[in-house]
């Protein structure tokens, strides 16, 4: 099995800005800098990490342990200070569903905008478009503008999109929590047929029986450092404890 | 995009800057029409809003420039500019065309904040796609000032077709190239966006979109008006003259000396020159992008 994602001493610091305008950050200059213009404090400390093709990982602990920022550099939204990430093949994210989305548009606009954004090509989104549809119940609805959807539809319809984009590595942020219980277990084992199929997931989630289920593999962070690599049930009790 | 192949490492985040733009077309296409379709919802008019604030602003300054200030020519007025209402919206069009891209590229970083803190792509898309929608509006306004030319006895030839798309290309890639540059700076200092506006309402009248050039000569002198001159929104403006409204005139009218020979260069350069810094500047600032947002 070769590695899909490689992260190797990846430490990330974020600036507490104190300053939003030009004439704060002049000022702070010509009194001599004095003070901190800026706080700083790590997001992630010397993180290491390999995940192999086909792997199911779940990055586990409290909020602001580092699990989210690690995922946005696995995505490439974020760059690391120092350190590096590498992956392998396309990567998507489903990372807070529906952030493409604009209220304005149609679901149909929607649909395509917002697969052509996770780097679905045209051809793609118009073979997958019917699936998609299908998938998130939408049905005659599709031609509305998104905004007088139920938020229940509106996740529905983003996960749909996203579940559809078939990349190789998936990134799963907090949002199993879509929509009714039956949808939410159809979800659920979509993402079930995608590990079975091969592909690797990185899932960030705090319902723990939930992820003990679809993966394998525990990484526990805590401010930023990496405590516990394994097993997941291992990983999951030292959580709980 | 998916044609990274299978068995090959890559460093995610790290975008070729433009050139992905190419790779990205369809993207493109979709977010100018998302903004085209968004820009105008609920309203009656709907894209004629395009053709009604030039007209109205156009209206405007041809009464009181024209008309009160004496620029237009006429029997009681022989000193001033022949067809000044095509001389005036010739230049107006270009104008509008760079401060609505500008204006839109500059906030499009900012505007965008929810996509571009979650999902990773190419960043340089939304100046980009704020100026194609600007290129988008410019083009009815185009159609009005062609129509204007026409009754005003307009015989276009190869040179002037030529100048016209020299003067849209310069004024376009030097807003693409601010609208990067100011785009990126915006995401940590909001100061940028005000800036900004006020250079574009210093660009209105820095350039010989109201009046003519050789009244600037006139109070210049040759040394600072070669500094005016170096402007390529002014290079633009006056291309566009040539395009539009010199073939309507008698011919008599001026044209600035050295436009074709020294000035377009200079302004294509001059244009090409801020495109690439900004676009080095936008890459250097976008890997912070996520988290200053």
């Amino acid at each position: 099995m070769v590695n899909a994602i490689e992260v190797s001493a990846v430490s990330k610091q974020f600036v507490l800005r104190h300053t939003r305008s030009i004439k704060e950050a002049v000022v702070w200059l010509i009194k001599g800098r004095k003070g901190d213009l800026s706080e700083k404090f790590h997001a992630l400390k010397d993180v290491t990490l390999d995940i192999k093709t086909g792997e199911t990982v779940a990055l586990l602990g409290l909020n602001g342990s580092g699990k989210s920022t690690l995922l946005k550099h696995i995505s490439g939204v974020m760059l690391p200070d120092s350190g590096s990430v590498r992956t392998r093949g396309r990567v998507a994210g489903l990372i807070e569903v529906g952030a493409g989305f604009h209220p304005d548009l149609s679901g149909r606009d929607n649909v395509y905008l917002n697969g052509a954004i996770l780097g679905m090509t045209e051809k793609q989104i118009r073979e997958r478009f019917d699936d998609i549809v299908e998938f998130s119940e939408i049905g005659q609805f599709i031609d509305t503008e998104v905004k007088f959807y139920s938020s229940g539809m509106y996740l529905r319809l983003a996960f749909s999109v996203a579940v559809h984009t078939d990349p190789e590595v998936f990134l799963i942020d907090e949002i199993l929590a879509v929509g009714d219980e039956p949808f939410q277990r159809k979800c659920i084992s979509k993402i079930e047929d995608l590990a079975r199929d091969g592909k690797t997931l990185v899932v960030v989630s705090h319902d723990l029986d939930l992820v003990s289920r679809i993966c394998r593999r525990g990484v526990l962070l805590n401010h930023g450092e990496l405590l516990y690599d394994g097993p997941i049930e291992e990983a999951v009790r030292l959580l709980r404890s | 995009m998916s044609a990274v192949a299978q068995g090959e490492l890559t460093t995610p985040g790290l975008g070729g800057g433009l050139r992905d733009i190419r790779q990205s077309g369809f993207l493109l296409k979709l977010l100018v029409r998302k903004e085209l379709k968004v820009r105008y919802r609920g309203s009656v008019l709907g894209l004629l809003w395009s053709y009604v604030k030039p007209a109205v602003q156009f209206i405007v300054f041809y009464i009181a420039l024209g008309v009160f200030l004496g620029l237009e020519r006429s029997p009681r007025n022989p000193e001033g500019l022949t067809n000044y209402a095509v001389y005036l919206f010739s230049g107006i069009v270009l104008i509008n065309f760079f401060s609505e891209a500008l204006g839109n590229a500059a906030r499009s970083i900012v505007n965008n904040g929810n996509l571009i803190k979650k999902i990773y792509l190419p960043r340089e898309l939304f100046p980009v796609a704020s100026v194609w929608v600007s290129a988008v509006h410019f083009f009815p306004q185009m159609v009005v000032l062609l129509v204007g030319c026409i009754i005003a006895g307009w015989r276009p030839d190869f040179a002037q077709i030529l100048a016209a798309i020299a003067g849209f290309a310069i004024v376009g890639m030097l807003a693409t190239g601010l609208g990067l540059l100011f785009g990126a700076v915006n995401v940590y200092f909001r100061d940028s966006e005000n800036l900004v506006d006020m250079l574009l309402m210093i660009a209105t009248w820095a350039s010989p979109v109201m009046y003519a050039w050789n009244m600037v000569q006139e109070k210049l002198g040759s040394a600072w008006f070669a500094v005016y001159q170096a402007n390529p929104v002014t290079i633009g403006v006056e291309l566009f003259h040539y395009a539009f409204w010199f073939s309507t005139t008698d011919g008599s009218a001026p044209m600035p000396p050295n436009l074709f020979v020294l000035w377009t260069p200079v302004g294509l350069g001059i244009a090409l020159l801020i495109l690439v810094l900004g676009q080095m500047t936008f890459r250097r600032l976008e890997g912070r992008f996520a988290q200053e947002l």
